[in-house]
């Protein structure tokens, strides 16, 4: 059974990219052979006989857990205004936002 | 639309649960409260907090997978990663291989048949308001953001891409938001922002040929609004290809100002959203004892509604094109309890529908907050001639205004007295001695001219005496 492509530097890059992470050039390298060998790892998993195990959705046996609709009390604004960095209007203040909401 | 092209339309209807709290967290789900008012840990995003489900949010959604014939299903919740302030997490929590309700349909009031993909759950976004000069994001200096709606539940329809006309658009959005407010899952205000529709517009030459290259409207607030985007997209779409130009898939915004869409961004720099399952909460797997418990608390969905009150117009011979009208405002401002309930006192099945969609309809609100037993009072005095129509619909306003009442008292205080038949008939005599020729012409089988004088009756009574009293003296008089 093929495994998917091997992991390269561009991906690193890209999925850097997707985080907000600014990587050196010598990180990108560190960071593609450590992210390849935890993929590589993963796609031991692959090459198992995995038929008619069923696929687990969480570590736990459980569902359905529900909360009742009942308010609970929020926290306190100033405090959590007081929290950013900056604010206008008891609103967050951020930076110019490039693009519409995704 | 352009002769020889086809339009082909798929819709997205997010749609806010009306629960008491948000999806993951207590908070409450308030529209209009101060901003940052309605927060914890949870919808701020702070480390440690955890998410946990909230069991109304759920039964809401089953059911309008329910009212929506979906197959109601086993389902999990995702992770969707994007930096953006309107989530302060950095993902938002939504179901995206698994969800909960698949494979439904909606039927529009003229039989059409719109699949429904999917009703997925998910969580809403804060609000972000752009300061500058414009309002909009281009040429914002900052954003300003708002977490009260962030976490608040939402379903998210998904139309398969059927329609093929602005108009039938219009009727799916009109019937969904029907059939969310009957269902109770919403309060259906487009206005509010309680439902949001994005509009998925192609266009092709065949009916039978493969579907084009589609854009994304967004930003479309009323019905109203959906209409006009999609006209003018599909427009749009059809000239670029006439002058030999490709449609790009793209995400476009619609500005109601300037009646047109523009674009927002291009497929190319589409959002990777890296989705993976998310490890703080467990599968939702509903049973078929709680599928049955949750579609047995729903009420009647728009189409039967409409269809009791056809069903009470058969006594008079059957619903006209116009009453097929005041059935669907009725239905869809919910106030055909009104009309069942004033039929089931003795009201003839016409007024009561008549004075509901056209007179209770101006005020919906106060319409559905008013005791039924005053509103059938009132068009008792009405259809026993003792308030003519004029005077009914001025104690209807009364009612209104004072959230209630006794309707005979408020004609009372307003000096409606019906008119005795003696001075009726005084009236009625003025009027046809005055104008020889109209009655002459009346006399001679000219039904019409009865419309003339019960005019000048009204006219000399100031809408004080019964239209139908006056017909009656006017055919009496005549012989
Ligand atoms: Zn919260």
């Amino acid at each position: 059974m093929a495994g998917p492509a091997r992991l390269t530097r561009e991906d690193v890059a890209h999925v850097a990219d997707l985080a907000r992470l600014h990587l050196s050039e010598g990180e990108l390298d560190l960071f593609t052979g450590q992210l390849a060998s935890v993929l590589d790892h993963a796609a031991d998993v692959a090459s198992l006989d995995l038929a008619g195990v069923e696929p687990t959705a969480h570590a736990m046996a459980v569902t359905n857990v529900l909360r009742l609709d009942e308010p609970a009390p929020c926290l306190d604004r100033g405090e959590v205004l007081g929290q950013a960095p900056s604010v206008e209007d008891h609103r967050f203040r951020v930076p110019r936002i490039l693009g519409e909401a995704p | 639309m352009t002769s020889g092209w086809q339009m082909v339309i798929g819709l997205e209807v997010h749609c806010e649960l009306k629960t008491a709290t948000k999806l993951f967290c207590g908070c409450p789900n308030v529209f209009g409260d101060e901003p940052n008012t309605n927060v914890c840990p949870n919808c701020l995003g702070l480390p440690g907090s955890l998410p946990v489900l909230n069991q109304q949010a759920v039964e809401l959604a089953m059911a309008i997978g329910t009212a929506l014939h979906c197959e109601i299903k086993p389902s999990t919740f995702h992770r969707k990663n994007y930096f953006y302030p309107d989530q302060a997490k950095d993902y938002q929590i939504s179901q995206y291989d698994e969800p909960l309700n698949v494979n439904g349909h909606l039927d529009l009031p003229d039989g059409f048949r719109v699949g429904i993909e999917r009703a997925h759950m998910e969580e809403d976004t804060g609000k972000t308001s752009h300061a500058g000069a414009s309002g909009r994001i281009h040429g914002a200096d900052y954003s300003l953001v708002d977490y009260n709606r962030s976490g608040v539940p939402l379903v998210e329809i998904v139309s398969d891409p059927d329609m093929r006309t602005a108009d039938q658009a219009r009727a799916y959005v009109t019937e969904l938001r029907a059939i969310l407010v009957a269902s109770g899952a919403s309060d259906g205000k487009m206005e509010e922002g309680s439902m949001r529709v994005d509009a998925n517009v192609s266009v092709r030459t065949a009916a039978d040929a493969p579907f084009g290259t589609r854009c994304e409207i967004k930003n479309l607030n009323s019905v109203r609004s959906l209409g006009r985007a999609i006209e003018y997209e599909a427009q749009r779409q059809i000239a670029l290809i006439e002058s030999g130009e490709a449609v790009v898939q793209q995400t476009r915004h619609w500005d109601e100002g300037a009646g047109r869409t523009e674009a927002l961004r291009s497929k190319e720099d589409a959002y990777d959203y890296r989705y993976f399952l998310e490890p703080d909460l467990v599968p939702l797997v509903p049973d078929a004892e709680w599928i049955r418990a949750v579609g047995d608390t729903l009420g009647m969905m728009p189409a039967e509604r409409r269809a009791r009150l056809v069903g009470l117009l058969e006594e008079s011979g059957g619903a006209t094109d116009a009453q097929r009208d005041q059935i669907t405002t009725v239905v869809d401002l919910g106030l055909d309890d009104l009309v069942v309930e004033a039929v089931a006192g003795g009201v003839g099945s016409g007024l009561a529908l008549a004075r509901t969609a056209n007179e209770a309809a101006t005020d919906a609100d106060a319409a559905r907050a008013l005791d039924p037993k005053s509103y059938l009072e009132l068009l008792m005095l009405e259809a026993g001639g003792l308030l003519s129509a004029t005077q009914a619909k001025a104690v209807l306003a009364e009612l209104f205004v004072r959230g209630g009442g006794d309707p005979a008292a408020i004609a009372r205080d307003k000096g409606f007295e019906a008119m005795s038949e003696d001075s009726l008939a005084a009236t009625v005599a003025v009027a046809v001695d005055g104008h020889p020729d109209e009655w002459g012409r009346y006399c001679a089988g000219d039904d019409k001219l009865a419309g003339f004088f019960t005019g000048l009756v009204m006219k000399a009574t100031k809408g004080q005496a019964n239209g139908k009293a006056v017909a009656a003296e006017l055919a009496r008089l005549r012989g």
